[in-house]
């Protein structure tokens, strides 16, 4: 439906997908002896494989055959059925969906970049060096801590990689705390990670303002804490004003607090983790620091400390010598290495271009605007669906389909789905779990007030219909490129490759 | 827009933010800059690295090997439908990530040889860490015996996550062909670890590996190069429970070692334990094939702190990447970069053997260790100069390279490159 008057051009960035046939699998375009590669000529001899006689492979392994005009076709069509950034509005919570500048891209791909091997010596890399060393002093400014690792490849490798660093200063203090503290309104890698680190996860409860209830955290806190891991703002959208107060309680054992860094976009610039009184800090550079997410990674998640963690970050770290000169240096009493290399490096390039792209107060702008943004959608919805909690929301805030659910059946989830047909991303839905029918908008500071205008008034039109007919909400979306899937099928007999798809009875 | 919400300023905005922890200055950053100047920041940068082909030939491995790579499959790759998406969590919008990722799975378990792979993990030091931690969850011990012929940095990354569940990491020694010596370990164990071929490129024997698993009771998990898989019998084949490795050969850029591709692949015994993402097929309300993230309860933000993973966020990107990569080499190019890699290394060493060097690892694929008659660190250095990287240090053998060679390289370049290492020694 084409939006006119005020709003005109917005959905320029939401054009419906366009395309209902199956594209096939690769192999069933595959056609024998077909081609697409062609080798360069090297003039090295033939080897016998006599040699390795006994290791030979028996049967080829059964790649396509495909020309790479075929191969070109397929994979462009696959592109074609899949919704992006690129595409138009993604406003899913946690997730940070910001547009990527393209600038990046050229950035990730220049030779010097991209095709250095990271077994090159140390005087003939010094300026992925500096890039590292600049990448790691942004991200202490900007948390407000004293150095970072930039080895852990995601958020999820960077809470382990923290928790594991909190487990070396207890023992460095000859002490082994056991528990972790952990919001109920946490993402699900906080307690999976502090289960990995060999520490349990003890959930606090959010009082009804959905902040941390300090009361029921006093009655938690013993000398078995190890710390605790939070995110603030909260996964609620909301800022935890008590966290000095918590933060302290929690140093006052003895504890360590982790900061998980996936709602920075909130507060570059405005309040650092640091300043809170944070002493661990992994930032989701995909996330605040615009690398694109790559439809699930890869990502990067370094981890800055305060200067008591310095001498157990994992080693390798770029440190500059007395001559200037950049070079590699392993931590004392390190963790050990939580990467096969550095990371995923290029990420970091990307993210560091991004950073040097807006500046200091360019980022500080991103975060305000990314919070005015959230404010404003929630006010142009707030009466159309439950805000479960009132004031000011910051990068992101949670509605709630509940009492549209109750008047209606419409669920959260039928609403995420009549949004796609409306030519927008859905938001997360059900999370955090604190939520009934939770649906959780992060709409980003990328995206216009006419964009914005745009998603408020598909979701007040979806409202409307969920009112009048819900049944309309129960069958969409009609016009994607498949609709509604069956998943308990896939789950109940999983079919995960083409040969378990060809040896099951046609899906059809 | 701050007027609808009954503000005057941004600063409003974040007004409940405590005053004593807010940043009461500007950020001590350099202001923003331009793209174009960005842009050449990063030029200069680039500039101060040597590239591969550029003015370095690279015969150094060690997980992170120089290939030719396609510009289609570099063109398809970088489709902003891929790179701009997130995590399908909507599949009717996420066909393409969904079924380039199933056609993703089948690639890697078909290399492997095993039932099923997942849809990446962040590297092959990550994939392994992982393989170990379905071995522990499956069987009830925490004891590990890994090859020392594994890569030593996948070794350490697997120390490191290790400690934080007490994992008991026995580390068994190779021999003179760089091959693992067993010894005949004895009692119950959750994993036996061996590279296939290993880091300093000898093929190991799998099913020798298989039997010492078998006396421990333990899962066998086999470390492998993709490439070499195209030339060597599938780990799957050979008895391997679960088979892991660094794809960034598959079609990824060098990069400064990331980001690159945790491939996994596993028996479907294990399926219910298999870390990260795993995209299935069905079909949608109209009956039309389809596909989607499936078994989705071993996942994180279901299972919570039950979870035998934690992993979110993958490598999504970059196995597209490696499954366009594949689909282009096809069935013959696949095979044919294997023979290739192996005529190339082994045309390298041999020569390094007619000027009188002794190559170690054997029998070997497209790596090999080298001795040399002087400090290798030396030799290095001074071949860098003349445009070769030479190798990698080995780790507590200061005379020795670990060498290698690909598709890439040409008989000139190995030539030149003997040539200089037999003025050296
Ligand atoms: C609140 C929160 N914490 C942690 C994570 C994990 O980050 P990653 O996906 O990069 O591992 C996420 C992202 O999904 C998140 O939203």
């Amino acid at each position: 439906m084409p939006v006119t008057g005020d709003h005109a051009g917005g959905r320029a960035s939401s054009a419906p997908l366009v395309g209902r046939e199956s594209e096939p699998t690769i192999f069933e375009l595959s056609v024998p002896g077909r081609l697409a590669y062609y080798a360069r000529s090297t003039g090295v001899p033939e080897w016998p494989a006599s040699e390795i006689g006994a290791h030979l492979r028996r049967e080829p392994a059964e790649l396509p055959e495909v020309s790479e005009r075929d191969l070109v076709a397929h994979f462009t069509r696959l592109a074609a059925r899949n919704y992006s950034v690129d595409v138009g509005s993604y406003p899913l919570g946690s997730c940070t969906m910001k547009y990527n500048p393209k600038f990046a891209d050229e950035v990730a791909e220049m030779e010097g970049i991209s095709r250095v091997h990271p077994g090159t010596p140390e005087r003939a890399i010094q300026g992925w060096l500096e890039i590292l060393s600049s990448l790691e002093s942004y991200i202490c400014t900007i948390t407000g801590m004293a150095a970072a690792t930039l080895q852990p490849p995601a958020g999820a490798a960077g809470e382990l990689t923290g928790l594991l660093l909190m487990k070396a200063y207890h023992r460095s203090k000859k002490r082994d705390p056991r528990k972790v503290l952990i919001p109920d309104s946490a993402h699900g890698t906080n307690p999976a990670s502090v289960t990995l680190a060999g520490f349990e996860a003890v959930t606090v409860p959010s009082g009804p303002d959905g902040l941390v209830s300090v009361e029921a955290l006093r009655s938690l806190i013993d000398g078995d804490i190890a710390g605790i891991m939070l995110t603030n703002p909260n996964t609620l959208g909301l800022f935890e004003t008590k966290i000095v107060e918590i933060l302290e309680l929690v140093h006052g054992v003895d504890g360590l607090a982790y900061y998980d860094g996936a709602n920075l976009n909130a507060i570059v610039g405005v309040v650092r983790p640091g300043d809170m009184g944070f002493d661990i800090v992994h930032s989701n550079l995909h996330k605040t620091f615009a690398t694109p997410h790559g439809g699930g990674g890869p990502g990067a998640g370094p981890v800055a400390v305060a200067e008591k963690l310095v001498r157990f970050l994992p080693g390798p770290l770029v440190r500059r010598e007395t001559g200037g000169d950049l070079r590699w240096h392993y931590p004392e009493e390190s963790i050990g290495r939580v990467h096969g290399f550095y990371g995923n490096a290029v990420v970091l390039a990307r993210a560091l271009a991004f950073m040097r792209y807006l500046g200091g107060e360019g980022l500080k702008r991103m975060s305000e605007l990314a919070v005015l943004n959230a404010n404003w959608l929630r006010w142009r919805i707030q009466d159309s669906y439950t805000i479960p909690y009132g004031g000011v929301c910051m990068h992101e805030f949670v509605a709630s389909a509940s009492s549209i659910k109750k008047s209606s059946g419409v669920r959260a989830l039928d609403i995420a789905k009549s949004l796609l047909e409306e030519g927008f991303h859905a938001p997360t839905v059900y999370f955090p779990l604190v939520v009934e029918e939770a649906l959780m908008f992060e709409p980003t500071e990328t995206e216009s007030p006419q964009t914005l205008a745009g998603l408020a008034d598909s979701l007040i039109r979806l409202a409307v219909i969920a009112s009048e007919n819900p049944e309309l909400l129960a069958e969409r979306p009609l016009r994607t490129p498949v609709r509604r899937l069956d998943e308990a099928r896939a789950a109940r007999k999983p079919v995960l490759t083409e040969d378990q798809r060809t040896a099951a009875p046609s899906a059809s | 827009m701050l007027a609808d919400l009954g503000m005057g300023s941004l600063e409003d905005l974040f007004a409940h933010v405590p005053k004593e922890i807010r940043l009461q200055r500007p950020l001590a950053l350099e202001k923003g800059r331009s793209e174009f100047e960005v842009r050449e920041w990063f030029s200069g940068m680039a500039r101060r690295n040597s590239a591969a082909r550029r003015d370095l030939v690279i015969f150094a491995g060690g997980g992170a090997y120089d290939h030719d790579l396609s510009s289609a499959a570099r063109a398809l790759g970088g489709q902003s439908a891929f790179v701009t998406a997130y995590t399908p969590y909507q599949p009717e919008v996420s066909q393409g990530v969904l079924q380039a990722l199933f056609e993703y799975q089948t690639l890697v378990a078909r290399i492997f040889g095993t039932d099923v792979a997942n849809a990446s993990l962040y590297d092959g030091a990550a994939a392994l860490v992982e393989a170990v931690n379905l071995a522990v969850g499956a069987t009830g011990s925490s004891r590990v015996i890994a090859s020392g012929g594994v890569n030593p940095a996948y070794l350490e990354t697997l120390a490191t996550f290790g400690a934080g569940r007490s994992l008991e990491l026995e580390v068994a020694a190779t021999d003179e062909r760089e091959a693992t010596a067993w010894g005949a370990p004895s009692g119950q164990a959750a994993a036996v670890v061996v590279g296939y071929p290993n880091y300093f490129g000898t093929i190991e024997d799998v099913a020798e590996a298989r039997t010492v698993a078998n006396d421990l009771g333990a899962l066998l998990v086999v470390v492998a190069d993709p490439v070499a898989l195209g030339l060597l019998e599938a780990p799957g084949a050979l008895g391997a429970d679960i088979v892991v490795g660094e794809g960034q050969s598959l079609g990824i850029p060098l990069s400064f070692g990331g980001p690159y591709l945790g491939l996994f692949g596993a028996s479907t015994r294990y399926l219910r334990l298999i870390p990260g993402r795993l995209v299935g097929e069905t079909v949608d309300a109209d009956g039309r094939t389809a596909f989607v993230t499936t078994l989705r309860t071993r996942e994180q933000d279901i299972r919570r702190e039950r979870a035998t993973s934690n992993v979110c966020t993958n490598q999504t990107l970059m196995a597209i990447q490696a499954a366009i990569h594949l689909s282009w080499l096809g069935k013959e190019g696949y095979q044919e970069v294997s023979r290739r890699c192996y005529n190339a290394a082994h045309y390298l060493a041999s020569r390094l053997e007619t000027i009188g060097l002794r190559v170690s690892s054997a029998p070997f694929f497209r790596e090999f260790v080298v001795e040399l008659p002087i400090p290798a660190e030396a030799v290095r250095s001074r071949l860098f100069d003349q445009g070769f990287l030479a190798g990698l240090a080995v780790r507590g053998r200061p005379n020795h390279l670990l060498l290698t060679a690909t598709e890439a390289h040409t008989r000139e370049e190995i030539d030149r490159f003997s040539d200089l290492i037999a003025k050296e020694i």
